[in-house]
């Protein structure tokens, strides 16, 4: 490797994402600005910033939703480029929550929740169909297998969308403010769903200004302002000592 | 007791039934026929043009009418329809100048039609698995009953007439512009510029140029550019044309529909790792064409109707064959009788698609 800092640090070696000098523009717009970050296996990140910052384009970078100009992202091995081989096998190991759950209207939960294994990973019905059950479980709504998301409370739709994602048997999820459609009593049924998910270890990014859900779950938490990580810190120090002055306005602002 | 506020409701509140009045028969004529004075008027009025316009008409056609004889002199001193060219002339509706003594062959591709279209039509269908496959064997199959071969007789498509002709034509029509139309849908939303390009072409030219023009151009150009070895069938090149100017309507009704779906929904799907073509089959479609089900019926009725343009190239559907038997000496001034029968014999298949349609819809709304 040519990058000096990578042998300074010695988590760097092991890190599941490797983000490296990333530059992203849409059109003439830089959105993204020399963005360094690592996540290591099983960490918990959150990254807030005001609207605009690029939060949600950084990690969409991460699945390819968006394509980068220029530097390099790595994730679990394979670097991201226009190689479409690479890209399917990061999206098969990366998965993704939406602010507006997207899911499928046309199908069941059950088929919300089946369609990708049996597709993409060609596993049998039967047992995408346990696996799915067992997920919904996790969830706490096995019991709406068969209706369809149009049917439902927002609050339940988030958690279906986690489970459909999770049926992938990801290592990686991406939340992009997975409560910020959602009314107040149903924001906590699905915050305790995204913390069952991060005790049993599984590596999250999870942009969102729940600083409760923060205080309570992040290793590390990135504030951006205009494309940049503008600080980056344990959450007790973020939100206890913040050294720049952006984020202290932020905080004053949301808190 | 407090005046201004509400005593609290202390008891649960059984359910009571609704007053007679807005339930059942009674409850329906008082909110829909008699709700206004203005609403009492225009049902008064409706009633009135209903006697005036449905006993004449109903006497004309059945309790007056005529039905039994060989020509129209049968008819001479009538007061009500004719329909004696129906018993004379109604196979030539049917079959056209197909063989009579072959028409079972007809009438057994119209039956198995039944079979074919039901696991298509229908969701939850008993052994619908083998039905599937039957129904794409059946374009196969009954192209074999109609013209024949490997032993049976074969019979050349310039004997197809009658509403046959029409059914033939149209159903070809439908089937194969569905998917064409979605082909060229998609092609139209490609990233590739030579795909996007040779489908907007496509779309434009065949929308810009009236149906009939294409007729000509199919029966007396084609043949001209054509090789000599290279002979299509009349038939064949009408179903092309058809086919080609209903998928140029049927692509822009799609993409209507594919321009109504969220672009979360792609990005969900590309997130789960499916293909292109993966998204677009399972997610992206299902929800468009649900969205595009009253264009895409349009299109398919305004084909099938437009199967009788064949008339200006010479073909006898039953269009054709109906306008020529009236000018026949037999039986003359019989148009109303004929065209009526010929508007019916449409509606009714028009009629049917339409209210499949609504029931599809209805099953197919996920969001109850
Ligand atoms: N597809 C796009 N085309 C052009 N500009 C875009 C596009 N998506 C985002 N942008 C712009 O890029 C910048 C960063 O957007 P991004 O969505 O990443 O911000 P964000 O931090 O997620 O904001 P929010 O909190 O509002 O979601 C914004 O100025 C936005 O207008
Ligand atoms: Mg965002």
């Amino acid at each position: 490797m040519t990058d000096t800092s990578a042998m300074t640090d010695t988590s760097e070696a092991d890190a599941i994402i490797k983000i490296r000098g990333l530059n992203k523009w849409f059109g003439v717009l830089h959105v993204l600005r020399d963005i360094d970050l690592s996540v290591a296996p099983r960490e918990k990140i959150v990254i807030c910033g005001p609207s605009g910052s690029g939060k949600s384009t950084l990690i969409r970078c991460i699945n390819r939703l968006e394509h980068h100009q220029q530097g390099s992202i790595v994730v679990d091995g394979t670097e991201l480029s226009n190689d479409l081989k690479n890209i399917d096998s990061v999206r098969r190991e990366v998965g993704m929550v939406f602010q507006s759950f997207n899911l499928f209207p046309h199908l069941t939960v059950l088929e919300n929740c089946t369609l990708a294994p049996i597709w993409v990973r060609k596993i049998p019905k039967e047992e995408a169909e346990r696996t799915a059950m067992e997920y919904l479980t996790k969830v706490k709504i096995p019991e709406q297998a068969n209706k369809y998301p149009g049917q439902m409370s927002g609050g339940q739709q988030q958690r279906v969308a986690i489970a459909r994602s999770l049926c992938m048997r990801p290592n990686i999820m991406l939340f992009d403010e997975p409560t910020s459609a959602l009314d107040p009593e149903m924001i906590k049924e699905v915050l305790d769903v995204m913390v069952d998910l991060a005790e049993s270890g599984m590596t999250m990014l999870v942009v969102t200004h729940e600083m409760g859900f923060a205080q309570q779950v992040a290793d590390r938490v990135i504030f951006m302002d205009a494309g940049q990580i503008v600080e980056e810190n344990t959450p007790k120090e973020f939100f206890e000592n913040p050294k720049s002055d952006r984020t202290k306005l932020f905080l004053s602002q949301i808190l | 007791m407090t005046e201004g506020f509400h005593r609290p409701q202390t008891e649960m509140i059984p359910n009571r039934a609704a007053p007679a009045s807005s339930v059942g028969i009674v409850g329906w004529v008082r909110t829909n026929l008699l709700s206004s004075w203005v609403n009492v008027g225009l049902t008064l009025i409706g009633f009135y043009l209903i006697w005036l316009i449905v006993p004449p008409l109903l006497m004309w056609a059945f309790f007056d009418a005529t039905y039994i004889g060989t020509d129209r002199f049968a008819c001479e001193d009538r007061v009500g329809a004719c329909w004696v060219f129906l018993d004379q002339r109604f196979a030539q509706f049917l079959y056209g100048f197909y063989p009579s003594e072959q028409t079972w062959r007809v009438n057994i591709a119209l039956i198995m039609l039944i079979p074919a279209l039901a696991p298509l039509l229908f969701d939850k269908m008993p052994g619908g698995k083998y039905l599937r496959w039957f129904s794409l064997a059946y374009p196969f199959i009954a192209t074999f009953l109609l013209i024949g071969g490997f032993g049976l007789e074969e019979i050349p498509t310039n004997k197809f007439g009658g509403f046959m002709l029409n059914i033939t034509v149209g159903l070809a029509g439908i089937f194969l512009s569905l998917p064409v139309g979605i082909l060229l849908a998609l092609g139209r939303r490609s990233q590739l510029p030579f795909v996007r390009i040779f489908c907007i072409g496509f779309i434009e030219v065949f929308r810009g140029v009236p149906l009939i023009t294409m007729m000509f151009t199919a029966a007396m150009l084609l043949p001209l550019f054509l090789p000599p070895q290279m002979s299509l069938d009349l038939v064949v090149r009408v179903i092309v044309v058809v086919t080609a100017f209903a998928s140029a309507y049927m692509a822009e009704v799609i993409r209507g529909g594919l321009a109504a779906i969220d672009r979360g929904q792609y990005e969900a799907a590309q997130a789960l790792g499916l293909s292109y073509w993966k998204s677009m089959l399972l997610i992206i479609l299902p929800q468009a064409l649900k969205y595009s089900i009253p264009g895409i019926v349009n299109t398919f009725i305004a084909l099938f109707k437009d199967t009788t343009l064949v008339i200006v190239i010479g073909l006898f559907d039953i269009l054709n064959i109906g306008r020529s038997m009236v000018a026949n000496p037999d039986w003359l001034g019989l148009g109303i009788e004929t065209y009526a029968i010929i508007a019916l014999s449409f509606f009714t298949v028009c009629f049917s698609i339409s209210r499949y349609s609504l029931s599809l819809e209805r099953r197919l709304d996920t969001s109850r």
